[in-house]
């Protein structure tokens, strides 16, 4: 396949649905790149699992304070009206469906909502986090990801094969080829990149793939 | 009333063998360094506390702290969320020759049982993991048309905890988002023990700044200049 985006242009897609005054927890990795991307002129802010809210940037090498990090573990700052919380607080923030938007890497997606994000099946070390709280809770659960694994299967499945993170969690999947809802248990076309066409789409993706009004073009600028 | 103790050797001495013990910390941040190099040290001149039972979100990071205490021999058990590190070889090896035993525990499930644990809630019931592998054997109930999975307490015998400043009353507070499990840990533990930056008298930490009421704390060390583990690892400090 020749045509498709960057993460770094899956984060930007990611970023543009984000609402102005969102509470919005971002995962570990790839799914942090999403704040970056924020539009002008909107304010959101940032929860991370060890308990901050509001919190920015990363500070100029040598002057973190490692007690100031995020779930990451990597330092950051804080904006004005920022605050501290421990985990129990930090977690009935997520749990109680305080937040509007988790935006989550992926193995797998199944076209019922299921997500897979945590464990590649036994013989490593198995390692949960934060993941299996915050797909329960979030009134938006997105995720970002590759349309495809490394060697071109699909992620988006019938059902998942790898072990589940949450059952029927996700609402929003943003692909490198696409963007797709998940609705009453279908995944549904809202946007593809205009160089692929829906059977070139559909052969990339397990699940049926369900067009409900006008497919838009998904256009991403350079990032 | 005072709780005191006058160095750190004095405030890990009656940590046994085979005892469940809550470090707080996430990472680098608020681990009690200190405290728990003390238990290293002890154990390395007489063999306890040994076959610990440790309760923190990982499992160690490099050779210091949890990962000195694994590399040591002393813990039998994890009961932790992420067991994974900028270097979790202590752990890792250790997992994967089934000489250290693992509870996983999602993090927000852990930080919920450590809560009801020190509040007098044996069970209670979340959203979390329902439907995963983590949630096998466990009780499920349905609420309002959705299923939740049933999680008992954690409680242990002995919480350590890294504070910015303390009053010999036991009153805490903690430095930027050093907090993490250290409130909840405080509470569920039969015996808290504290290492405080600064030792303050009481009256002098407002009241509307204690994170910590002093009820929860039984012991506390000062350590003026303490050590943090990130920056430790940062330097290269090895066991």
């Amino acid at each position: 396949m020749s045509v498709k985006l960057t993460n770094a242009q899956i984060a930007w897609r990611a970023a543009q649905d984000i609402p102005d005054g969102a509470y919005v927890n971002l995962g570990i990795g790839f799914p942090e790149m999403v704040a970056k991307f924020k539009p002008e002129g909107r304010e959101v802010i940032y929860h991370t699992e060890n308990g901050i809210l509001d919190f920015g940037e990363a500070p100029p090498v040598g002057a973190e304070d490692w007690d100031l990090i995020n779930a990451g573990k990597k330092a950051v700052t804080l904006n004005p009206g920022a605050s501290f919380f421990h985990h129990a607080d930090s977690f009935a923030m997520v749990r109680g469906g305080h937040l509007d938007v988790a935006i989550l890497g992926a193995y797998e997606i199944a076209e019922n909502g299921d997500l897979a994000n945590w464990s590649t099946g036994p013989g490593s070390v198995p390692a949960v986090g934060g993941a299996m709280d915050l797909v329960h809770g979030a009134r938006r659960v997105c995720v970002i990801t590759d349309h495809t694994t490394k060697d071109g299967r699909p992620k988006l499945l019938k059902l998942c094969r790898l072990p589940l993170t949450g059952v029927g969690c996700v609402t929003t999947v943003y692909t490198s080829l696409a963007v797709i809802d998940i609705v009453a248990s279908r995944f549904v076309l809202r946007e593809k990149l205009a160089g692929i066409s829906f059977d070139e789409l559909q052969a990339l993706t397990e699940a049926e793939l369900v067009v409900e009004g006008a497919v838009k073009d998904l256009i991403v600028p350079e990032v | 009333m005072n709780k005191i103790s006058p160095n750190l050797e004095d405030a890990v001495a009656d940590i046994r063998d085979g005892m469940v013990v809550m470090i707080g910390g996430f990472g680098g941040s608020g681990a009690p360094i200190e405290l728990i190099h003390a238990l290293v040290e002890r154990y390395r001149k007489t063999g306890s506390p040994n076959a610990l039972t440790v309760v923190n979100n990982n499992a160690g990071n490099g050779a210091i702290g949890i990962a000195a205490m694994i590399y040591a021999g002393m813990v039998a058990r994890m009961i932790c969320s992420f067991p994974r590190s900028s270097d979790p070889k202590a752990f890792t090896d250790k997992y994967l020759a089934g000489e250290i035993g693992l509870e996983l525990v999602p993090q927000g499930t852990l930080a919920e049982r450590i809560r009801a644990g020190g509040a007098g809630i044996p069970a209670f019931y979340t959203p979390t993991s329902y439907g995963t592998q983590v949630a096998e054997g466990k009780p499920v109930a349905e609420f309002d048309g959705r299923k939740y999975v049933q999680e008992r307490w954690l409680k242990a015998d002995v919480a350590l905890v890294k504070a910015e400043l303390a009053d010999r009353k036991g009153n805490l507070t903690y430095h930027m988002a050093a907090q993490n499990f250290s409130p909840l840990m405080a509470t569920a533990a039969a015996t808290t023990i504290v290492q405080a930056r600064q030792i303050v008298e009481p009256g002098e930490i407002d009241p509307e700044h204690v994170i910590t009421p002093g009820i929860f704390v039984d012991r506390i060390v000062e350590v003026p200049d303490p050590k943090q583990e990130e920056a430790l690892l940062r330097e290269g400090a090895q066991g």
